[in-house]
């Protein structure tokens, strides 16, 4: 359909468009700003509910939720602490989208290099406890998350004994596509806590029973293994 | 055969001319635009939230522009008298019916292969492909469907609203269906016994569009010609049902 020129067109309607526009402009400036009051982290609903919001598709229900719930610490243009943040309610969000998408490792990696950077350490250890419970479920996949939980719990909680609690799970779920180094965490940490007579039966057992079949690797537990005799000595 | 040809013709002129294929890209900036954003906020797993995301962007919007547009279409054909037009010439009903079906059949199957195409940017050819022959099925049911409510009502705002009711109970039903036989629900309650065989009654007529184009494909590339073959023997059962049902209503109209 063809136009007719714009000087077809009223000014009465040109000056109410410009008016109008102006008036919305005005009315848009002087609105109050937006509220900052931060709204708590509520524990998410029923499973099922989730469900049928998801339409079928609960990979992309998983996929809004992570990204809704990665952003729940800035709102309203303001970004708050990970302390205002239920940490019950945060493990279930994580959970339920855990249970919707099981492959993905995005709630893992912000449970753990995340949600763990808080300076309360009961919220600290809740989050690596969370990582620990789901590495279970495929520790093939998960072991990363787990080892840096396990990292944390070394440096940052000082809780030698929960460090070597998740290097021991590592070791007991190994997979052959698992890097050796991940498998040898708790030998470190055996050797922290002053354990040396069980780290060096743990590197007996490992070059024993055929585990490590990489030269280099040998090596280097073989090396280990003499240190730890010296020092035993 | 020549009758439906031009009928189907005419169809893919009405989209041309309406310039729905130029919506269709600009729909498509948008997916990619979003998609983009997508990757700017995450930290891992940046291609399988683009890809996932955008797929589900574009699956809702194709369902959504095929259905209006076939709406639209029709109720048009109502509403400037041309289907009287139409019947006054020597070609039966169903003849009408299935021109016209197979005109916008054409319109979706434009629209499933720009729609697929994009996502060929994030996930390799194979499950792509299966994702876009699956969307052009689940299309195929939604014009059809779209195309019998537009024949009954002809009103837009009351076709499109049943459109969208049975999209959405069509791919919750297996969840519904799930819930209702759950260990929550009270099975010796009269009423819940009741809401049961209304779930199963649902589901049985309805077709399970949750497992169709499913994003777990694009994602985890698990889509295989078995789930493809179930699609589409689902969509040519559903839509010779929503064709019959169309011209079983249309022959009986007093046009």
């Amino acid at each position: 359909m063809t136009q007719r020129s714009t000087r077809r067109v009223p000014k009465m309607v040109i000056g109410l468009l410009m008016l109008s526009l102006g008036i919305q402009i005005v009315w848009h400036q002087n609105a109050p700003e937006p509220s900052v009051q931060i709204q708590a982290l509520t524990k998410p609903p029923q499973l099922e509910l989730l469900r049928i919001f998801s339409l079928g598709d609960p990979i992309v229900a998983a996929k809004i939720l992570m990204l809704w719930l990665q952003a729940y610490d800035s709102q309203a243009g303001k970004v708050f602490s990970y302390q205002q943040l239920n940490y019950n309610s945060l493990q279930k969000w994580l959970e339920q989208i855990l249970h919707f998408d099981p492959k993905s490792q995005y709630p893992l990696l912000a449970a753990s290099h995340f949600y763990s950077m808080i300076g309360e350490p009961h919220k600290k250890r809740q989050m690596l406890e969370f990582v620990y419970q789901q590495f279970f479920i495929d520790p093939a996949t998960r072991w990363r998350w787990l080892a840096h939980a396990a990292i944390l719990a070394k440096h940052r909680l000082k809780d030698l004994p929960l460090a070597l609690k998740y290097a021991e799970a590592i070791a007991a779920h190994a997979t052959p596509d698992m890097p050796y180094w991940a498998q040898e965490m708790r030998l470190f940490i055996l050797e922290d806590m002053g354990e040396l007579e069980r780290a060096r039966l743990i590197i007996g057992g490992m070059l024993a029973n055929g585990q490590i079949t990489a030269p280099d690797e040998i090596k280097f537990l073989n090396e280990k293994l003499l240190a730890l005799e010296k020092q035993i000595r | 055969m020549k009758q439906i040809f031009t009928l189907a013709t005419l169809v893919a002129l009405e989209a041309l001319r309406t310039r729905f294929f130029a919506l269709i890209i600009l729909w498509l900036l948008i997916g990619f635009g979003f998609a983009l954003f997508i990757g700017q906020i995450t930290v891992i797993e940046t291609i399988a939230y683009q890809s996932s995301l955008l797929a589900a962007f574009l699956r809702l919007s194709a369902v959504y522009i095929v259905s209006l547009f076939v709406i639209t279409s029709m109720v048009r054909e109502f509403q400037d008298n041309s289907v009287y037009l139409w019947l006054s010439l020597p070609i039966p009903r169903s003849t009408y019916v299935i021109g016209k079906f197979s005109g916008f059949t054409l319109v979706a199957l434009f629209t499933a292969i720009l729609f697929g195409a994009t996502l060929l940017l994030f996930v390799s050819y194979p499950q792509v492909g299966l994702w876009t022959l699956s969307l052009l099925c689940e299309l195929l049911i939604m014009t059809a469907l779209s195309l019998f409510l537009a024949l009954t009502f002809h009103q837009t705002v009351q076709a499109f609203s049943v459109v969208l009711g049975f999209y959405i109970l069509a791919r919750s039903i297996a969840t519904l269906q799930l819930i209702a036989q759950g260990p929550l629900n009270n099975s010796q309650s009269g009423i819940n016994q009741l809401i049961n065989g209304l779930i199963n009654w649902l589901a049985m007529l309805l077709p399970s569009l949750d497992r169709f184009s499913q994003s777990e494909w694009i994602v985890y590339h698990t889509g295989s010609i078995d789930n493809l073959l179930e699609v589409v023997v689902q969509t040519i059962i559903y839509v010779i049902l929503l064709i019959a049902m169309s011209l079983f209503d249309f022959y009986r109209k007093n046009l």
